[in-house]
C-alpha cells in the first residue's frame, strides 16, 4: 500500500470555464449522452478531473455509471460506429498536453490515438483481431505513427513482448491471439498499446477477464511500465482492489457524474461519500478478520434516462432521510470540499458524515 | 496447414466414392425397388424387345449389385465396354455412361456443354461478387438511410423475382426493345465480342438474383463485424476509418460470403436451367432440360455426376480458402 501514501496531483479543483490548461490531462464538465427511442441516455453528465503524467488515477464504478464512456470520450471514440444511428452528443472540453480535442479537427484526434494516447480493453481475446497475428497487430500499430518498414516494426514488436514478459517473443510474435493465454493476450494487448510510448494510457478493466493469479501480474506490469515511460494511467474498474493497488488518486462514479474524489488513501480510509462507503463494505478484504459479512449496496444502478432528482443515490441510500427539507429528493448536490484535496457530492453534513462513519461504517468494514 | 490440407483432401476423396455410390442408388437401385424396368428408360420408349433386351445386357442388369458399382466405378475412372445384343460399346474413361438413344457417350456432351455453364457461372460471380458486395457494405455503412432502404427494396426484388421473369424483361428490353445487344450465343473461342454480348444478359439476370442475397448477407455480416472489439481496438491505435473498414472488417466479413461463394458456384456449375433454357445457352442445364424431354436417361446421370462433383470441388475450395482466411480453422 505504499502507492497509496503517495501525494498525486491528479485531482483538482472542479473548474470553471477558465481556458488555460494546467495539468497534462484536464478534463471540464464532460458529458456524453446517446439519444435514443426511449429518451436521452444521459451515460456522463458533468465530469471534471485533473491528471499528471506518472500518476494513475483510478475511475470506480458500477456497470453504467459512465465510466467507460468517459474513457471513449477521451479517445474520442464515443461516436465510432455508430453508423446511421443518432450520434452520441459530446460537451464540455478535452485538454490533452495542451490541445483541446473535442474542439480539434477529428484527423489530428486520430493521430494522436494510439501514439499519444492508447487503451488496453477488458477483454483481450475479443479486443484483438481474430485473423491476424500479434506481430501483425503490433507492427500495425507502431507503423501507423512512425514511418519505418516492416523490419524495423517487426524488431520493435519483438522488443515490446519482451518488455512485457512474453517469453520467446521472437518466436510468439508470430502466433496468433487464439494460441495466446489469457494473460499472454493481455500482455501483447499491453505490448500494442505502449509500442507508440504514449503518455496516456487508459486501462479499461483491465483484469476483469483474467483469472487472479493473472490480474496480480498484470497489475503489477502496469505499473512497473508506467514507472519505466512516465505516463499517466487512468485505470477504470469496477473492483477497490485493482485501485488500491495502482491508483494515486480515485474517482468515484454514479449515474454519469463524480460522487467522490480524493486521495487513494482519503478515499480508502475516510471516505466521505454514502455510495463510496457501500462500495467499501462489499468488497472482500483478507486484511481484516473481524468482518462477517459483505454488505450489499441495496437496489440497483439508476436508469441514465431518468436519473433520480436531487442525489442520484438518494433512492439507495440509508441516509437520505436525515438532511431536513427533503432536499436529497429535490437539490443536487454539487462536489464540496470536505478535506485537503478531496471532495464529495452530499447533503449530509460534516458532523453526520463523521458520525456515521466512525460509528457506524468503519467498525463493520 | 499441411496436416489440414491433407485431412482435406482425405475427406473429398471419401465423399467423392460416397456420391458416387449415391448417384448409383439414385439412378440403379431405386428404380429396381420401385419395380421400374430400368433398361426400358435407358433406351428410351419408342424401342422393341431386343434394343431392350440388348440394354439390359449391355448394363449387366441381370448381374450382383457389387458387379454393377464396379462397372459403374471402373468406367469412371477406366473406361468400361458395354456389350449385348449383339454389338460391343467402347466407351473410354471417364465413362460418365453411354446414350442408347442418340448412340454417343455422355462425357463428350458434357465437355461440350461445360465451358458454357462455366463461363456463366464465374462471370455472373465475379459480376454478383462486386455489386452484392459493394451494395451490403454500403448499406451497412449508412443504415437507415434512404440508400440502405432503396438498396435492401431491390436486393428483396432480386431474391423474389423469377429468372425466367427478370430474363425475359432484360431479353424483351434489351435485345429485342433497344436492340442494343444480339442475345445470340456464340462460342468463346470464335468471337469474344460475340460471347460476350451473348452472355451480358445471362450474367446481369443472374447476378441480379444472387447479388441481392450477398447484399442483404454483407449488410447482416458487416454490422455484427462493427460492432465487434477488435474493432474497436483498430479505431483506439489511430487507424484511418477506411482501413478499420477495408482492412479488419471486411477481412473478417469475408468468411461467410466465401461459404456462400463455394456453395452457390458449385451448384450453379452443374447448371443454371433456368437462365440456360431463357437465353436458350447450350450449357449443362439445357442438356438436363432436353435428356428429360427426349427420356435420355444416361445424360441425365451425367449432369448428376458432375454437378455432385462441382459441389464437392468448389466445397473443397472453399475449405481450403477458409484456412487461408482464418488462423483458427487450421488447428480444428
Amino acid at each position: 500500500m505504499t502507492e497509496l501514501s503517495k501525494t498525486g496531483a491528479a485531482v483538482g479543483e472542479p473548474t470553471g470555464a477558465s481556458p488555460a490548461p494546467t495539468s497534462f490531462l484536464e478534463v471540464r464538465d464532460l458529458k456524453v449522452h446517446f439519444p435514443t427511442d426511449d429518451g436521452l441516455v444521459k451515460s456522463v453528465d458533468g465530469l471534471s478531473f485533473q491528471l499528471e503524467k506518472g500518476k494513475t488515477l483510478g475511475i470506480v464504478g458500477e456497470s453504467g455509471s459512465g465510466k467507460s464512456v468517459t474513457s471513449l470520450g477521451i479517445m474520442g471514440l464515443h461516436t465510432a460506429g455508430q453508423y446511421g444511428k443518432r450520434k452520441a452528443q459530446i460537451s464540455g472540453e478535452i485538454w490533452l498536453d495542451g490541445t483541446e480535442l473535442l474542439s480539434a479537427d477529428p484527423d489530428h484526434v486520430r493521430k494522436l490515438r494510439g501514439r499519444e494516447m492508447a487503451m488496453i480493453f477488458q477483454d483481450p481475446l475479443s479486443a484483438l483481431h481474430p485473423y491476424y497475428t500479434i506481430g501483425q497487430q503490433i507492427v500495425e500499430a507502431y507503423r501507423i505513427h512512425h514511418d519505418v518498414d516492416k523490419k524495423t516494426a517487426r524488431r520493435r514488436a519483438v522488443e515490446m513482448l519482451d518488455r512485457v514478459g512474453i517469453p520467446q517473443p521472437d518466436k510468439r510474435v508470430d502466433n496468433y491471439p487464439h494460441e495466446f493465454s489469457g494473460g499472454m493476450r493481455q500482455r501483447a494487448m499491453i505490448a500494442m498499446s505502449l509500442v507508440n510510448n504514449p503518455e496516456l494510457l487508459i486501462a479499461d478493466e483491465p483484469t476483469t477477464a483474467l483469472d487472479v493469479t493473472v490480474q496480480a501480474q498484470i497489475l503489477d506490469l502496469i505499473r512497473d511500465l508506467q514507472k519505466e515511460f512516465g505516463s499517466a494511467v487512468i485505470v477504470i474498474t469496477h473492483d477497490l482492489g485493482v485501485v488500491a493497488e495502482l491508483a494515486d488518486d480515485i474517482l468515484v462514479m454514479y449515474g454519469g457524474r463524480c460522487v467522490e474524489r480524493g486521495p487513494a488513501e482519503k478515499v480508502f480510509y475516510e471516505p466521505r461519500h454514502p455510495y463510496t462507503w457501500g462500495l467499501l463494505g462489499s468488497m472482500p478484504r483478507l486484511d481484516r478478520e473481524q468482518q462477517e459479512r459483505l454488505i450489499p449496496v441495496k437496489g440497483s444502478p439508476p436508469s441514465l434516462i431518468n436519473v433520480p432528482s436531487g442525489c442520484a443515490f438518494n433512492p439507495r441510500c440509508p441516509y437520505a432521510d436525515l438532511p431536513k427539507d427533503d432536499v436529497t429528493r429535490t437539490v443536487r448536490p454539487e462536489l464540496a470540499e470536505v478535506g485537503s484535496r478531496h471532495w464529495a457530492a452530499c447533503h449530509l453534513s460534516k458532523e453526520q458524515r463523521e458520525r456515521i462513519w466512525t460509528e457506524e461504517i468503519a467498525p463493520k468494514l | 496447414m499441411l496436416a489440414y490440407l491433407i485431412r482435406r483432401l482425405f475427406a473429398a476423396a471419401v465423399m467423392l466414392v460416397v456420391i458416387i455410390m449415391v448417384v448409383f442408388g439414385i439412378f440403379f437401385l431405386v428404380p429396381k425397388w420401385a419395380g421400374v424396368d430400368i433398361a426400358l428408360s435407358f433406351v428410351g420408349k419408342q424401342a422393341d424387345p431386343a434394343a431392350i433386351e440388348g440394354v439390359r445386357q449391355k448394363l449387366g442388369l441381370g448381374d450382383p449389385i457389387y458387379a454393377q458399382v464396379w462397372e459403374f466405378f471402373k468406367g469412371i475412372f477406366a473406361g468400361r465396354t458395354y456389350t449385348g445384343g449383339g454389338d460391343t460399346i467402347h466407351c473410354s474413361a471417364p465413362c460418365f455412361g453411354y446414350s442408347f438413344r442418340s448412340e454417343q457417350a455422355v462425357w463428350p456432351v458434357l465437355t461440350d456443354r461445360f465451358p458454357v455453364t462455366l463461363g456463366l457461372a464465374l462471370g455472373a460471380a465475379v459480376l454478383w461478387l462486386v455489386l452484392g458486395v459493394a451494395a451490403g457494405v454500403l448499406s451497412a455503412l449508412k443504415r437507415g438511410s434512404l440508400w440502405d432502404r432503396g438498396a435492401m427494396v431491390v436486393a428483396l426484388a432480386g431474391v423474389s423475382l423469377p429468372i425466367y421473369f427478370t430474363g425475359m424483361l432484360s431479353l424483351a428490353i434489351f435485345a429485342y426493345g433497344l436492340n442494343w445487344i444480339d442475345a445470340q450465343y456464340v462460342p468463346l473461342e470464335d468471337s469474344f465480342g460475340g460471347w460476350f454480348g451473348g452472355m451480358i444478359l445471362p450474367w446481369i439476370t443472374l447476378a441480379f438474383l444472387y447479388a441481392a442475397m450477398y447484399a442483404r448477407i454483407t449488410r447482416a455480416t458487416m454490422m455484427e463485424i462493427l460492432g465487434e472489439d477488435y474493432i474497436r481496438t483498430a479505431r483506439a491505435k489511430g487507424l484511418k476509418e477506411q482501413t478499420v473498414i477495408g482492412k479488419h472488417a471486411m477481412r473478417s466479413t469475408m468468411t461467410p460470403i466465401l461459404t456462400m461463394l463455394g456453395m452457390d458456384l458449385g451448384a450453379l456449375i452443374g447448371g443454371a436451367i433456368l437462365t440456360e433454357s431463357t437465353f436458350n445457352l447450350p450449357g449443362l442445364g439445357r442438356a438436363v432440360l432436353d435428356a428429360i424431354r427426349n427420356q435420355d436417361l444416361p445424360i441425365i446421370v451425367g449432369v448428376t455426376l458432375i454437378t455432385s462433383l462441382a459441389v464437392l470441388f468448389a466445397n473443397l475450395v472453399v475449405d481450403i480458402l477458409y484456412a487461408v482466411i482464418d488462423p483458427r480453422v487450421r488447428l480444428s
